[in-house]
């Protein structure tokens, strides 16, 4: 039975339903020891001196280790990680640990190793570090005057990277508009914060010389090269594993200085090193979005038709460059996705300051790109008197223009094509379900009654599917089992699932016969791994025309086996047989065994060896997922409290595999994006102190916050893979806050209500209420 | 500093003597001392419920509570919620009907919390599920399964026990 476009079971659920699945954490060998990090207190400092006498004299310490005695073990003490770009304009790589500077509240600088976790971190407490404390730069505006402190002592200057994202004639696109309007835009995203933090286990094994490594990572073969690197090891002598993985949501595809301490340490000391992180750790320790800071302006013809947008932003890239400029190039290069903007251009900058570094959570920098289209196209709406979705739907691009060419380059240099879609549609989808027509009545009608609600409107284009390939090999084997291995690894998206469909559709159909590795270097040798939204595009694909092959070549098998044409003949289950007939069948695994040979016995005529073929599609284009959303609020204007009353999101990602799992993917995406409008902010003090540690502080949404979500779909399949197929992991979130802060805007209007930023607090609604009674 | 106790406790219908340090947490002492793993630890201060267990019944946040607080107590976890190994239990089954886990992390410590809740309101109404795990932080469902789920495990077991009534 074909499941592609069935909402079958998981793969996955078993384990994780009953307490058997296995987290890094859960690994238990009985001989590992624990490790724990000193970690910088301070913003910036420079360290004095390290005494680590009383830590090393703890009972069930085995061992303390600073940078200095690291060294000589290392072949690089930085972690090399930057994404190439030319618009660096300084490298600024982190160390393993920290060495007479630390420029972040969090950077590990020692580390302890132990008995168990508990003493690891009492021993820890004895540290004796001495500090001088020095200016900590913490607003990425003001980092970058000249006369800012400076982040590193070293530097010349704060300014990371610089680039524009620009095409089209701005200047005379602005000379000549009828109507310009500006906005300044604050956006804050704060931490990924999945529910298992990151964690690491290392154990070395001086019998066959290797290196194992079970890491949450979302990115296991460049975990293996990397410390290939960094350990002076060939690739034989690493094997990095990604066991079940509890979120990524993007942090965990970043290599960190604990994965290389915790590996080291595992071969200096011959003995399993686990080191799992806490929930105070991943606040200060695991990268993360935070501010962005944009100056817009768009201008627009006299029937609201886009003339150009321009603008700049400011980008907070945090103390190191642990990814690149991947993020605000997605930021730029997303604002104009889904519209006709004949001219463009955009200033980036990216600024270091003293906190932890930032990398891409859940959507990588487009939520906030969509944020400012959708947030200057309701400001135009508001100044000319027009309705929002009437403003969208008169620059919307057209589906009869499709695949539609945007003069825009991505971050590795490729045309920008919007390959396929009905922006338009999916539009008229949200606003039919949402009522939106209707809804006048119903809030002049809350009005009377002293309710304030509001409905508001996002389009987002999201790019998806990040190539240039993702290797998947598919493997029978004698027992008739179907083995799946990729580096797509997985974190909770049913990666799994997914790949074992498209296989078994081609492989006798039996989700249940096929067995899935995915994120294991010792079973694949080439991997990019998890992340933009791109295992079913890349992996999936591969897997296909993996499958595909080793279907072929089954058949042609097969053909000869029995004696009849190909044509003739089917899969069931786990053997082929001649249509119809139950008794002339072979098995897989008899075919497995054949070609895997028999000493002085030919194979097949034209047959090649064995039943595994590795395939990598290669795409270098984005396959672009679209979709609206609308979202209906409350708001208390005299306590601040804005409750979410309902989400309907259409969506587009393409031919759906498992419907079940890709409104999956949709809800916890909107819900992320409610996180980001309303709740979540990574609050740091003047001195870059964290102010939000913990959950009670920190805000995550909770089940009580989340409205009815209803999912609409819309199928546009991709021409640029096999599958017709589109990302969704990230998509949820993009349109969320601006369509939540475009529903804020309406339910107040009675007060001129404006908002320019995300997330917004109870006490902000509160002054623009107080504002609008007294104007 | 490192002093331990002796206690003696049930752990999913299982009879154990340990032991234990002092200061180990419950969540801690199950998941290292005992090896049972199935209980996850997600935030260590008792916000995230990740780690909740059910003690005589009562949903307990195991990283709250030393190991010797549950010393005489029946403690039961994800991995004991089910009526037999060949068997899930309806929430666990619903739980897969609609898809309501992803990573399946907080999952334990949701379907605990859930058990409780149903043995103490057989046909609960949305806003009462949605209350009852408020204290459990999902980052993956966006939570709408769950509570989809959870209405269809209810129906199930009030099926079941009318049935044997």
């Amino acid at each position: 039975m074909k499941t592609f476009g069935n909402s079958v079971g998981r793969l996955e659920d078993p384990e994780l339903l009953t307490g058997k699945a296995c987290f890094v954490d859960d690994i238990l060998f009985g001989n590992e020891l624990h490790a724990a990090f000193v970690r910088s207190p301070h913003g910036h400092a420079s360290i004095e001196r390290i005494d680590c006498t009383e830590a090393l004299a703890l009972d069930g310490v085995h061992a303390v280790f600073t940078a200095e005695d690291f060294a000589p073990h290392l072949k690089v003490d930085r972690l090399i990680v930057g994404l190439p770009s030319p618009a660096y304009r300084q490298d600024i790589n982190r160390p393993i640990l920290a060495q007479g500077e630390t420029v972040h509240v969090g950077e590990p600088i020692v580390l302890v190793v132990a008995k168990n976790r508990y003493i690891a971190e009492d021993a820890a407490q004895l540290v004796d570090i001495d500090y001088s404390p020095l200016t900590a730069v913490g607003d990425c505006r003001a980092a970058l005057a000249p006369d800012s402190a400076r982040v590193h002592n070293e530097t010349p200057h704060n300014l990371l990277a610089e680039f524009d994202v620009d095409y089209g004639d701005v200047e005379a696109a602005f000379d000549a508009a009828p109507h310009v309007f500006t906005e300044s835009i604050w956006q804050h995203r704060g931490g990924a914060h999945s529910i298992e933090c990151r964690g690491t286990m290392a154990r070395y094994d001086a019998l066959e010389d290797l290196l194992t490594v079970w890491s949450s990572t979302q990115t296991p073969h460049t975990a293996r090269q990397l410390l290939c690197e960094i350990l002076g090891r060939e690739e034989n002598q690493i094997r990095v594993i990604t066991p079940d993985v509890g979120g990524g949501f993007g942090p965990k595809l970043i290599f960190y200085p604990e994965d290389a301490s915790v590996a080291l340490a595992a071969m200096l000391l011959q003995r399993p090193v686990k080191w799992i992180e806490d929930r105070r750790e991943h606040f200060i320790a695991s990268t993360q979005e935070r501010d962005q800071y944009w100056e817009v302006e768009i201008a627009v013809d006299a029937d609201a038709s886009i003339r150009g947008i321009r603008g700049n932003l400011v980008h907070e890239h945090g103390a190191y460059t642990a990814r690149g400029v991947n993020l605000p190039y997605e930021s730029a290069q997303t604002v104009t996705l889904p519209y006709e903007v004949p001219a463009y251009a955009l200033n980036v900058k990216l600024a270091l300051t003293n906190k932890v570094p930032v990398t891409p959570v859940r959507g990588a920098g487009q939520p906030q790109g969509t944020f400012v289209m959708e947030r200057l196209l309701d400001r135009v709406a508001r100044e000319m008197k027009l309705d929002r979705a009437e403003v969208r739907r008169r620059n919307l691009i057209a589906a009869e223009k499709m695949p539609y060419t945007k003069p825009l380059r991505s971050r590795g240099g490729m045309q920008v094509v919007l390959d396929s879609g009905d922006y338009p549609q999916i539009q008229r989808m949200v606003l039919e379900a949402s009522d939106w027509e209707g809804f006048v009545e119903r809030k002049a009608q809350a009005v009377s009654e002293g309710r304030y609600i509001g409905l508001g409107l996002a389009n987002f284009v999201k790019g998806t599917g990040r190539g240039p390939f993702e290797p998947v090999t598919v493997r029978v084997s004698a027992s008739g089992k179907i083995f799946v291995s990729t580096g797509a690894a997985a974190m909770g998206q049913s990666t799994k699932t997914m790949l074992a469909q498209i296989v078994s559709d081609q492989l006798g159909g039996a989700l249940e016969n096929v067995i899935v590795s995915a994120g294991d270097t010792g079973t694949i040798s080439m991997g990019l791994g998890g992340f933009n939204s791109r295992q079913a595009v890349m992996a999936g694909s591969s897997a296909h025309l993996a499958a595909l092959k080793l279907r072929e070549k089954i058949l042609t098998v097969g053909a000869r086996l029995l004696e009849e044409n190909i044509d003739q003949l089917e899969f069931e289950i786990d053997a082929i047989r001649i249509k119809g007939s139950a008794q002339k069948n072979v098995k897989l695994g008899d075919i497995a065994r054949m070609l895997g040979g028999t000493p002085g016995f030919a194979l097949p005529e034209g047959v090649s060896p064995g039943m595994e073929v590795t395939e990598s599609f290669v795409c270098n284009e984005m396959a672009y997922a679209n979709g609206a959303a609308v979202a209906e609020v409350e708001v208390d204007v005299e306590t601040g409290g804005v409750s979410v009353k309902k989400i309907v999101i259409a969506h587009d990602c393409g031919r759906v595999i498992n419907p079940m799992l890709v409104d999956g993917q949709i809800v916890g995406g909107v819900v992320h994006g409610l996180g980001n409008a309303l709740f979540e902010w990574m609050g740091f003090d003047e001195n870059c102190q964290p102010l939000t540690t913990t959950f009670a502080d920190y805000l995550l949404v909770s089940a009580t916050e989340v409205p009815p979500i209803e999912v609409l779909h819309m199928e546009s399949p991709s021409p640029l893979n096999p599958l017709g197929v589109k990302g969704v992991g990230e998509c949820g979130v993009l349109p969320i806050a601006p369509a939540i802060m475009s529903a804020i805007e309406d339910a107040m209007s009675p007060f001129g209500a404006h908002i320019s930023r995300a997330p917004i607090h109870p006490s902000e609604i509160v002054e623009m209420a107080q504002a609008g009674r007294k104007g | 500093m490192s002093e331990t106790r002796s206690i003696s406790l049930k752990v999913d219908g299982k009879s154990f003597d340990a032991d234990v340090e002092t200061r180990f947490t419950l969540a801690d002492f199950l998941r290292q001392q005992l090896g049972l793993t199935g209980t996850h630890l997600g935030c260590e201060h008792g916000v995230c419920g990740a780690c909740t267990v059910l003690m005589d019944g009562r949903s307990v946040r195991s990283c709250l509570m030393l190991a010797v607080q549950a010393d005489g107590h029946d403690i039961t976890t994800i991995a004991g919620i089910a009526p037999n190994s060949d068997e899930l239990h309806p929430l666990q089954q619903a739980f897969r009907n609609h898809h309501a886990l992803q990573c399946g992390y907080c999952t334990p410590g949701i379907l605990t919390t859930l058990v409780e809740l149903l043995g103490d309101n057989p046909d609960p109404s949305d806003d009462e599920i949605r209350n009852a795990i408020s204290g459990n932080l999902c980052r993956c469902t966006g939570y709408q399964p769950i509570i989809t789920a959870t209405q269809e495990a209810a129906r199930k077991m009030r099926e079941l026990r009318g049935g044997a009534s």
